[in-house]
């Protein structure tokens, strides 16, 4: 299976760039766990971040495909140095009685916000490492959740230069 | 006789200096340079027809099928070393390109295609004839555009001949919806075009090419592994120069015949599955691979973890992507041949590096005693005729000079042993997707690459037939092209392996029903030779090659049963040949 990477990629914000990145992907039998994409300061460049795992030929593999698609501007895997890793997760849980107060401080626990509440749910914002966010839905009972949105990581290198 | 155009003189003054997306199309190809392009006319391209009516600088070839518009292009192109040019309109002419598109991609070739598209207000509306032409190229080609706008048409163009031509070159699709080609803006083509994330790597690390140069001078057992890449990179000369200054033995892919002259003593013939013994035996042996422009390909390598076992290897490609891909390399050069061997040679000079004499005897001593093995001996009989002798007369005649195109089979491996490549870009096949029905319509685009050369097209009767309807073309623009038709009655690839590998059942592979090729041949208007016996092959031959303005179509009647040899099985290592 080997090591979990995250890599990040500058492309052109242009239709079909995306495509290109996921087709590639799918066309040579890449792992993709999670990938975001959005523009960036600079409206002509997007920026996605993808999160894999392979062995490291893969991973070189992987970083070549990407730098050869015309549209590819950077790529870069952040793993390969200290980086800052950020995951938002939207999650709606059954709120009542007694778990009402246990839900709330366990919210506390992980640093979350509620920011939805009915007279039988609440809905917590969280963000974090994706294991912290494993480990806030591990600490629910399975039972009390009913709807769970993530975002995908997000991730930036530690320091002054960019990409 | 020109007919007035019906609006002249009506056309305000603020129209008149702008052109429309068909006359921007046209003029863009033309300020390209282009002067043939292969296609085939529908509704959603009329107004480039219409355009291209017009002019006479550039030739339109019309083919009977798309998927020949886009061989012919690619044959042009790889005749020539200039990007082919084909045009189809939208939904089944796209479609129908596809299966060009992917061939030209696998071996690299440098292609622009031009598919309509229907107007930009009815795509994604399951429009008479739409499909998602871009969507469907995308993992076949090098990159594709949708121009949805008239004012973008012109620098698209730049970019797309740009991009096919430059780095590891590819085809490049422009989908144009027919809307923009009857709109109307001022055209301007630009000089150059600059893309901040598209910068091919030219020149070779210095570094690592005076080591590469280090390895091959000490080297005992050193063995050159070329590719398409050289005859892509035009790099003949610069090769056989590095090649006869270290002495040492080169060994050729499907796609890099011709690369190096095939006469030389220093050339072993191809490798792979079909390579010659002595080829394969020296990859197995060696202590030093020097790959340049070849891509470790599975019919090339056979099985990866017996592959050189005992090399180091030295990789030049212009696409590092193909660095490290299959076959870990220990030095690794990224750039375009022609500069890194020109540079090489300069260092070879600057440093008088050169190969390693008493080892280099040893080596040679060793590979004589493989190359006598003779692997590809063949005794041709009275009565039967021996396919790879039908080749083999063919370069006697031609004097190793013709432009041959092959289909994809038994008979293209039996061209790529037995008709000695002397020359670049005289060898035109299909070598990676591995497409039949190349062979015919890529003759067509040697052809009017080469007016004057003699065009040979090597198929079976199976090949043939997936894009036989081309004889109507070859037809109506007088292409003397010489068809050398193996018939054996048989899907022979595919009879072998079933012969070999499925105890000899012969599922599909057996040719019913065939057609009188000499018949058809004259059906179409050309001429059709037939030769059943071994005597009668070289006066058929001669017959043909006489037949100078003429397509002639040489029914050959083989043996049925014969066998390409040497073969590696696939999966098993490149030692592990099943000889004759």
């Amino acid at each position: 299976m080997g090591q979990s990477h995250i890599i990040s990629v500058l492309l052109e914000n242009e239709a079909g760039a995306l495509s290109r990145v996921a087709g590639l992907f799918s066309a040579r039998g890449y792992n993709i766990e999670a990938m975001t994409v959005a523009p960036t300061h600079e409206p002509s460049v997007s920026r996605m971040t993808i999160l894999t795992h392979g062995s490291a030929e893969i991973m070189e593999q992987v970083l070549k495909q990407l730098n050869k698609l015309v549209e590819v501007i950077r790529v870069q895997d952040l793993s390969d140095g200290p980086h800052i890793e950020r995951e938002l997760m939207l999650i709606k849980v059954h709120a009542v009685g007694s778990d009402r107060e246990e839900v709330k401080r366990l919210a506390d626990i992980f640093r979350g916000r509620i920011i939805d509440v009915t007279d039988r749910s609440y809905t917590i914002e969280l963000t974090g490492t994706g294991e912290k966010l494993n480990a806030f839905l591990h600490a629910l009972d399975p039972g009390m959740v009913i709807e769970v949105v993530r975002s995908g990581a997000s991730a930036i290198s530690r320091g002054a230069k960019s990409i | 006789m020109n007919a007035p155009h019906q609006n002249e003189g009506v056309i305000p003054d603020a129209l008149a200096t702008e052109l429309t997306g068909a006359e921007i199309v046209v003029r863009a190809l033309r300020d390209e340079g282009v002067e043939v392009i292969f296609g085939y006319p529908g509704g959603a391209v009329l107004y480039i027809y219409d355009e291209l009516d017009k002019q006479d600088a550039i030739q339109h070839i019309l083919v009977r099928h798309e998927q020949a518009a886009v061989h012919a292009a690619d044959a042009y192109a790889r005749a020539t070393g200039k990007v082919g040019v084909a045009l189809v309109t939208s939904g089944p002419g796209a479609t129908n390109a596809v299966t060009g598109i992917a061939t030209a991609y696998m071996d690299s070739i440098p292609l622009v295609v031009i598919s309509g598209q229907v107007p930009v207000a009815l795509i994604g509306n399951d429009a008479f004839q739409e499909v998602d032409t871009v969507g469907i190229t995308r993992p076949c080609t090098k990159h594709n555009f949708l121009v949805r706008d008239v004012r973008e048409l012109a620098q698209t163009i730049k970019k797309a001949f740009y991009l096919a031509a430059s780095g590891r070159p590819g085809p490049v699709l422009i989908d144009i919806p027919k809307d923009v080609t009857a709109k109307r803006c001022p055209y301007e083509y630009p000089e150059k075009v600059l893309l901040r994330s598209y910068k091919p790597t030219i020149r070779g690390h210095s570094g690592q090419l005076r080591k590469a140069l280090g390895l091959m001078a000490e080297a005992e057992r050193p063995l050159f592994y070329t590719g398409g890449g050289v005859i892509l990179a035009n790099a003949s000369v610069p090769l056989t120069r590095l090649v006869r200054h270290f002495g040492a033995p080169i060994t050729q892919t499907l796609m890099g015949l011709g690369g190096y002259p095939a006469n030389d003593p220093q050339f072993l013939g191809m490798l792979g599955m079909h390579g010659t013994f002595e080829a394969n035996m020296a990859v197995q042996h060696c202590d030093l691979l020097i790959a340049l422009g070849a891509r470790f390909d599975d019919r090339v390598t056979g099985n990866l973890a017996h592959f050189a076992p005992h090399a180091k290897i030295i990789h030049v490609d212009v696409d590092p992507a193909s660095i490290s891909k299959n076959v870990k390399v220990d030095v690794p050069v990224v750039g375009d041949l022609g500069s890194v061997l020109e540079e090489m040679l300069d260092w070879v000079q600057e440093s008088g590096l050169h190969g390693n004499g008493p080892a280099l005897e040893r080596w040679w001593q060793q590979i004589e005693e493989w190359r006598s093995r003779d692997c590809l001996h063949y005794e041709q009989g009275e009565s039967i005729i021996k396919p790879q002798y039908v080749i083999q007369k063919l370069h006697e005649l031609t004097g190793g000079d013709a432009i041959v195109t092959s289909d994809v089979g038994q008979h293209q491996m039996w061209a790529a042993q037995f008709y000695g490549f002397a020359k670049p870009r005289r060898w035109i096949n299909s070598g990676g997707l591995g497409t039949m029905g190349f062979g015919l319509p890529a003759a067509m685009g040697a052809q009017l690459a080469e007016p004057s050369a003699t065009v040979v097209c090597i198929t079976g009767e199976g090949s043939i037939q997936m894009n036989i309807q081309e004889l109507s073309t070859c037809q109506q623009y007088k292409l003397p092209i010489k068809v050398l038709c193996l018939n054996n009655g048989y899907l022979g690839m595919v009879r072998q392996w079933q012969e070999f590998f499925y105890e000899e059942r012969y599922a599909s592979s057996y040719m019913d029903a065939l057609p009188d090729f000499v018949k058809l041949a004259e059906a179409y208007g050309h001429v059709g030779l037939r030769a059943e016996k071994p005597s009668e092959v070289e006066p058929v031959l001669k017959e043909a090659l006489r037949l100078k303005d003429r397509l002639v179509f040489m029914d050959f009647l083989v043996d049925r049963t014969e066998n390409v040899y040497p073969m590696v099985p696939a999966g098993a290592a490149l030692s592990d040949m099943i000889l004759v």
